[in-house]
């Protein structure tokens, strides 16, 4: 027999279960699969899934490449003001998205710093997929950076201390101690960037309505022409985007080292 | 080989002050001290790992205090072990070889009789998660060692290993020493420090205290924590009176010890070996020149007999049989006499 507060448990946890599969479980009802098989050939949908992906995929990527040593630099050393910089990594999460988008505008906006040496080679931000990724990267970043830092604090000092006194040069000792042991944690980290990248619309829109990523095009649709035909891309967008999910989940943990846990 | 001169390291809330001893190439040399003293802090500023605010460290006649790490040829096995365990354990023990320009029969020749010696062979492609605390510090030690040190640091090797293992691994250690390698091995364990010690160096909160052979530590504490060490019980500060042919020493005002040694000093230490003394229930006439009435303030079982503790104005430890406690009926509360001679006591000056 379950106490009352076991039940009070279950019956809760199956309530929030339920706020989040209803709405999904209604819009995957309401479409059919004719609907569906009729936007998967929309080569406007198909345009503005594969930049979502690929965009995203390249600001997950490129911004990892200093995301992921800032975050050892966080996990290991000690510097003034270090609790400033970290609430400051977490400011995307906390302002509002169209907000963010409009900081972007300004710091990538053909009169500013960073547009004119844009310019300067022939790049615009505004409206180009290179802005589209700049607003994808400003709000994803965080889950990054806190996921891999906290991967990097569960590593032993230790092992690093022991494979400096093996001779290791301090890069050496990143990518062959720190990187693979705290691997889980930054591989859950890129995954979570790149979702939350794909499905980033407050920032984007502000950055580029065109060319169009599938949650800006999904917005076009409903506000063109309604909720009938904003539902399949809806639909065709969140299946691909669990079926990416999913594949990056398996193959970050197919490629993971195996430990059992830290010597 | 290796000579440390006036060490100081100061890490917020702990010091290590003015460290200086020298290890003899091929020596086992040996830091004892209790958990905090500093040992493993000295450990690792041997190795480079922190830096000393003062002092220098030499390596067969080269400075090394402001080494690299890397540079410094020095191996250092750690007390958890610190083995990879995303690595299995050969890659672990190549680990030091990599990157280093070593011929695949360079390594070989490196490797090969490191594992022989370890007798780790049997464990190569295992994955550490696997192994148990033995297999890991074996590992360890052959991870260090495939780098052919001048000197082996290890931080309490033996700490998290069950008995039957411990005497494996000592005598794994002793060979190791006996083919060349020098070794400083930091422990707490009196009973480690004897058995694998060429030399001792006492620390205590970040200072050492006492160097030398363990005869010559051990059989002349300069203080009571080394005397603690050596399970000396009966260590006491004293005030020295001379007189002709012999000096009295007062370890408390109305305990008046007398001595066969003479000295200039005025104060020092008194040290009376708990098996040298006698308990009986009368005073009795003998040879013996002290001679204390005290109370029995606890008796408790050792390994070997009973421990007494006799309160004649300090607290004397003795040391008597099971049959002679039980035939004395030795109770705390008891009125007893203590008796030593003055030939069992020794007065430690300086």
């Amino acid at each position: 027999m379950r106490s009352p507060f076991q039940l009070t448990i279950t019956l809760a946890s199956a309530l929030i279960l339920l706020f989040i599969i209803a709405p999904l479980v209604g819009m995957f009802v309401a479409t059919s699969p004719v609907e569906l098989f009729d936007t998967a050939k929309d080569a406007e949908v198909q345009q503005s899934i594969k930049l979502t992906i690929w965009v995203s995929l390249a600001a997950t990527v490129i911004f990892s490449l200093a995301a992921i040593p800032f975050a050892f630099l966080l996990a290991r050393k000690k510097f003034p003001l270090k609790s400033i910089v970290t609430g400051i990594i977490d400011l995307p999460i906390v302002i509002p998205h169209s907000a963010a988008g409009i900081a972007i505008l300004g710091f990538v906006s053909r009169n500013s710093v960073l547009g004119k040496a844009g310019s300067a080679i022939g790049l615009d931000f505004v409206g180009h997929p290179a802005g589209i990724a700049v607003a994808m990267a400003f709000v994803s970043l965080p889950f990054l950076i806190n996921s891999a830092r906290d991967g990097f604090a569960g590593v032993p000092e230790r092992l690093e201390k022991a494979a400096l006194t093996l001779g290791a040069s301090p890069s050496r000792v990143f990518f062959s101690v720190s990187l693979p042991l705290a691997w889980r944690n930054i591989a859950s980290g890129l995954i979570l960037m790149f979702a939350r990248g794909m499905s980033e619309f407050g920032a984007v829109i502000m950055v580029a309505y065109h060319p169009m990523i599938s949650p800006v095009l999904i917005y076009e649709r409903f506000g063109a022409f309604g909720l009938k035909y904003a539902r399949p891309v809806s639909v065709l967008f969140i299946l691909i985007s669990l079926a990416v999910f999913v594949a990056l989940r398996l193959l970050s943990r197919r490629q993971e080292p195996k430990t059992a846990g830290h010597a | 080989m290796l000579s440390l001169q006036h060490i100081s390291v100061s890490f917020p809330g702990f010091q290590l002050r003015d460290i200086s001893f020298d290890v003899a190439g091929g020596e086992y040399f040996i830091l004892l001290g209790e958990s905090g003293a500093g040992k493993s802090l000295l450990l690792e500023t041997i190795a480079g790992l922190n830096k000393q605010q003062s002092g220098t460290i030499t390596l067969s006649g080269k400075d090394i205090t402001h080494e690299k790490i890397q540079q410094r040829c020095i191996g250092l096995v750690f007390q958890d072990h610190a083995v990879f365990p995303h690595l299995s354990v050969k890659e672990n023990i190549v680990y030091p070889l990599k990157h280093k320009h070593f011929s695949a029969e360079e390594k070989a020749s490196r490797i090969q009789p490191v594992i022989e010696t370890l007798q780790i062979g049997h464990l190569i492609h295992r994955r550490p998660p696997t192994l148990s605390g033995g297999e890991l510090q074996r590992v360890a030690l052959a991870r260090a060692l495939v780098q052919q040190p001048q000197v082996l640091l290890l931080d309490e090797p033996l700490a998290s290993i069950d008995s039957k293992l411990k005497s494996d691994l000592r005598a794994l250690l002793r060979q190791i020493n006996r083919m060349g390698q020098t070794i400083i091995h930091v422990t707490h364990d009196f009973d480690e420090a004897v058995s694998l010690a060429d030399r001792i160096a006492i620390i205590d909160k970040g200072s050492i205290v006492q160097t030398g052979t363990p005869h010559e530590v051990f059989s002349n504490p300069v203080n009571g924590f080394v005397a603690h060490f050596a399970g000396i019980r009966n260590f006491f500060k004293v005030r020295i009176e001379k007189q002709p042919g012999h000096i009295t020493v007062f370890p408390h005002e109305k305990v008046p010890v007398v001595l066969n040694q003479e000295t200039d000093a005025e104060e020092g230490f008194l040290l009376i070996r708990n098996e040298d003394i006698l308990i009986s229930e009368e005073n009795f006439e003998s040879s013996a020149l002290n001679n204390f009435k005290g109370i029995v303030e606890d008796v408790y079982p050792l390994r070997y007999g009973m421990e007494v503790v006799v309160n004649i104005g300090i607290p004397l430890h003795v040391q008597v049989s099971r049959e002679s406690a039980e035939k004395l009926r030795l109770v705390a509360g008891k009125p007893v006499w203590t008796h030593f001679k003055a030939s069992s006591a020794r007065l430690i000056c300086g």
